[in-house]
């Protein structure tokens, strides 16, 4: 198993078959259906853990796809991923929680509009959409703010957690023999064959290039002479709220979309809060995932008007993520054969629904560029620690800390992380680089004291495990 | 495992040590402390300056006064384990733990919540900007320093003028990190000799990818600046630990965001009490001891058969009062109410009225100060209607 963060690159005279550049939840999906193929694969990223750009701060929706483009292609992958997102994650332990969705119409003009969503869901191929009257949405959701007038109902919409999702692809790519080089970004590329890659930690060379590079999907190809597309950061800021908030409501609660995107919503998520956001921001700055007065505020009056009682409760954290616009209403995946080289572009919002689809795809692409995909064999299956608030965690595990009493020693005591879990993560396939990382992988120091009580004895261990 | 005891306190801290040993002293059968960290004392055991003590005379430092407390109660007979968590309810009064010998359930006759509180963080106030490392609260600095010697910053900025800021800029100079400033929204506040105060000033924004590398300030007045600085202390504002009061359906009171209780610690759940800053966040220890001392004679009194009473009318405030405990009236207080204004006053009047009747008026000795409660004495509430409506209080 291979997996490097500093240093200059291994070098075993052959270049790689295949380079995937970029390890969000996209690139490591990419690799890992690569790891399927008996082929030398890398995966490089240029940040010092796998999923710490888009993939790990987004709305954590595993979406039908039902308000998709009909036709696109983001329709047809959102739809293909979502399935198959939902199955690996019930083997491999990632949490999913089908709540469903509520495409809550707050005005006349809203309401109108929701018959032709309900079209749409079914030209998307998703058939199980309803619209719901007042009175019975307000019966699901009785904490609603006033003046709902009726709902679209989603029942399959469904809860995920990203950060398990991307770490458990990257894992199984590890595990099944794919190198994974970290702190390692690609300054420009030299095409030809193979390529030549100049990468902070040295030269790479690759017969065949995969470019998941997220926000600078562009700045690689144009390295390899294309400029189909720009992409602009389009910043989405979330506040968290505490997990005492999360019997506010049960499903998620989306508003009827605009131009702009789907719109601010309220969501539970799988670690048992409540999300509210995001808002969505045309910036310069590749960057900029701060969050801004402005932000918070139009965000806490959105939040006001949907579920009042919300803004009561503690805020836990505050977050931005920034989506991949390309001011394409579809993905801007380009395959060029002739180069070996597949661009996987402009994934804005539902990359983390559409991974495994994306991957499958990517990997077709491939194979018109000439990439052998011959004697494929599953790879070993992965099971990532549980996360999600709905399954048992090891601090309600008897069993767990009968074998082992480290997982009765809560460390994180906001959300309940143990000992165990905390020297588990730090041991695992691809190890947490940063306090940030570890909570990622744990939830240790992701609650409401945000370290108050527990940030000391986090940072201890893992300072500990690094020395 | 199905465990049975007679009270069970949650928080060894110097409120629900000090209750323990009350009643183990007075024989109130088996009486447990369940404390989540490893060690029991609560936060004294990380404040390592001296100040503790039974006024008029205080002279322990807090690791000495928190083994104190559990000398004492462990003396009285009281089992105090550490290590272990209360997790949620499996009953009105029973109790979910988790510790490293495994789960349990324990039933009391009597649950205590003494669960202390804590310091809202950046994310809860929502000061903006990016999410550099180096970020953090006095709680997280004083475990850093004391318990785990881990290496702070070199120049840092504390938000807050408050006691508990001067003590984290203490802490911060003693473990060698410089502070570049204190600030404060508040017109004045006491310096630290030789760190630069700001009055009137709040951060705008968190600057620094990886690691902070500044705060973005505004004076009230409009000018704004900023403050290099790769380490700054979100300090004092603090909020009960009331997770497991909430899941228990202990109703709050919505100024300190405690458990409401009456004059004798009862909150509405019967058989559940609450002691200590899990009422009413930070008080001096002391205090927080004698709350706890003075919940043993109704916890006694409820083991004894006393019957809970009916909750009786509110005690609410006005502003610029941000709280008052106890928050209900349900028989004479016995001891002084607290009281906290969240704005500064010179001359304070506080009165106190119900249904538009004036039950109590008096002009208080001291100044009111956004960071030091009130006392307020008691023995007006025998006037209160025990049947009518809230009983409000003003301060003007
Ligand atoms: C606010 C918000 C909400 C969202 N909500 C949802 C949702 O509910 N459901 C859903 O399915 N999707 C959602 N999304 C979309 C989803 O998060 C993204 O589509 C997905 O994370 C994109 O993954 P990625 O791998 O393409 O990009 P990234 O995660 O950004 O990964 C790209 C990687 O490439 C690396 N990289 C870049 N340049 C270089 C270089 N030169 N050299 C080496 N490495 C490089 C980066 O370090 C990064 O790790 C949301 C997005 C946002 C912003
Ligand atoms: C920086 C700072 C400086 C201070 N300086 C002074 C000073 O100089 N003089 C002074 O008198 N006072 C001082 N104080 C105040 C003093 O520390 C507190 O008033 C006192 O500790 C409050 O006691 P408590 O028992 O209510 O709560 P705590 O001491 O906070 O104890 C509560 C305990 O409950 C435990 N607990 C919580 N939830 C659970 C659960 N679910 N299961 C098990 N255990 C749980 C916690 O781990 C904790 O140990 C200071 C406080 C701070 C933060």
């Amino acid at each position: 198993m291979t997996v490097t963060r500093s240093g200059p690159l291994p070098d075993s005279g052959d270049p790689y078959d295949v380079t995937v550049v970029g390890a969000g939840v996209v690139g490591s999906a990419i690799a890992r259906a690569l790891a399927r193929l008996p082929l030398r694969t890398a995966l490089i990223d240029a940040s010092d853990d796998v999923g710490s750009g888009t993939s790990k701060a987004n709305t954590a929706i595993l979406h039908t796809g039902f308000d998709a483009v009909p036709g696109s292609l983001e329709s047809r992958l959102v739809r293909d991923g979502q399935r198959l997102l939902a199955s690996y994650a019930a083997q491999s332990g990632i949490p999913v929680e089908p709540v469903g969705a509520l495409l809550v119409a707050w005005n006349e003009e809203q309401l109108a509009a929701l018959p032709a969503l309900a079209d749409k869901a079914v030209r998307n191929g998703y058939r199980s959409a309803r619209i719901l009257a007042a009175a019975d949405v307000r019966s699901r959701e009785p904490q609603l703010g006033p003046g709902v007038l009726g709902a679209l109902h989603i029942p399959d919409e469904s809860l995920i957690c990203p950060w398990t999702t991307t770490l458990a692809y990257a894992t199984q790519a590890v595990r099944a023999g794919v190198h994974l080089h970290l702190n390692c970004p690609v300054l420009s590329v030299t095409p030809g064959e193979p390529h030549t890659l100049t990468t902070g930690r040295g030269p790479l060379r690759t017969r065949h290039l995969v470019n998941a590079a997220g926000l600078y999907a562009d700045d690689i190809d144009r390295f390899l002479g294309h400029a189909d597309f720009t992409v602009t950061p389009r910043r989405g800021q979330l506040i968290v709220f505490d997990e005492l908030a999360r019997g506010l409501l049960r499903h998620i609660l989306l508003p009827v979309p605009d131009a702009r995107g789907k719109g601010v919503l309220v969501t539970p998520t799988v670690y048992g809060n409540v999300m509210l956001g995001p808002t969505a921001e045309d910036l310069d700055d590749k960057t900029d995932t701060g969050s801004t007065a402005e932000g918070l505020a139009l965000l806490r009056e959105k939040g006001r008007r949907i579920l009042p009682a919300l803004l009561d409760e503690e805020v836990t954290a505050v977050y931005a993520g920034l989506r991949a616009a390309t001011g394409q209403e579809d993905y801007a995946i380009r395959a060029h054969p002739r180069q070996r080289y597949v661009t996987v572009g402009g994934i804005r919002s539902t990359g983390l629904t559409a991974s495994m689809a994306i991957a499958d795809h990517v990997v077709d692409l491939l194979a018109e560029g000439g990439l052998p995909v011959t004697g494929a064999r599953e790879p070993d299956p992965v099971r990532m620690p549980n996360l999600g608030e709905a399954f048992p965690r090891p601090y309600r595990d008897a069993a767990m800390i009968a074998a082992d009493p480290d997982y009765g020693r809560i460390v994180c005591h906001c959300e309940r992380v143990t000992r165990g879990e905390i020297r588990d993560a730090l041991a695992s396939t691809v190890a947490p680089a940063s306090p940030d990382g570890l909570r990622r992988r744990t939830r240790a120091r992701g609650g409401r004291c945000q370290g108050f009580h527990c940030g000391a004895a986090v940072r201890a261990l893992f300072e500990e495990a690094r020395r | 495992m199905d465990v049975r005891v007679d009270v069970l306190v949650v928080g060894a801290g110097p409120a629900g040590l000090a209750l323990a040993t009350r009643l183990a002293q007075a024989g109130a059968g088996r009486v447990e402390v369940l404390e989540r960290e490893q060690h029991a004392g609560g936060m004294p055991y990380h404040l390592h300056h001296g100040g503790f003590g039974r006024p008029p005379r205080p002279w322990l430092d807090g690791p000495a006064y928190a083994r104190r407390w559990v000398r004492d109660a462990v003396d009285a007979g009281a089992a105090v384990r550490t290590g272990v968590t209360a997790t949620g309810w499996a009953g009105p009064l029973c109790l979910e733990t988790t510790g490293p010998a495994g789960l349990e359930r324990i039933t009391a006759r009597a649950v205590v919540l003494a669960t202390g509180a804590r310091e809202r963080p950046r994310s809860a106030r929502l000061v903006p900007g990016s999410r550099p490392q180096g970020v953090m609260t006095t709680g997280e600095l004083l475990r850093s320093v004391h318990q785990h010697a881990l290496p702070v910053g070199r120049r840092a900025v504390v938000v807050g003028a408050e006691p508990v800021a001067r003590h984290a800029a203490a802490v911060l100079r003693g473990s060698g990190t410089a502070v570049a400033a204190m600030l404060t929204e508040h017109p004045y506040a006491a310096a630290v000799p030789g760190v630069p105060l700001l009055t009137r000033t709040t951060v705008t924004e968190l600057r620094g990818r990886g690691r902070l590398t500044g705060l973005a300030i505004r004076h009230r007045d409009g000018r704004t600046g900023l403050l290099g600085c790769d380490t700054v202390v979100f300090t004092g504002d603090w909020i009960p630990e009331h997770e497991l009061a909430r899941r228990g359906g202990v109703p709050l009171d919505p100024g300190t965001r405690g458990p409401r209780v009456d004059a004798s610690f009862r909150t509405e759940a019967p058989g559940v009490f609450a002691v200590g800053n899990a009422l009413h966040g930070i008080e001096r220890a002391a205090t927080a001891a004698r709350e706890g001392a003075a919940a043993a004679a109704p916890v006694l009194a409820h083991l004894e058969g006393a019957p809970w009473p009916q909750p009786g009318p509110a005690l609410e405030v006005r502003a610029p009062l941000l709280w008052v405990t106890p928050n209900r009236i349900t028989g004479t207080a016995g001891r002084p109410l607290l009281l906290r204004s969240g704005a500064p006053l010179t001359a304070p009047v506080v009165t106190a009225t119900q249904d538009g009747r004036t039950l109590w008026r008096r002009r208080l000795a001291g100044p009111a100060s956004p960071s030091r409660s009130l006392r307020v004495p008691p023995r007006w509430t025998v006037r209160a209607d025990r049947t009518g409506g809230p009983v409000v209080l003003t301060l003007g």
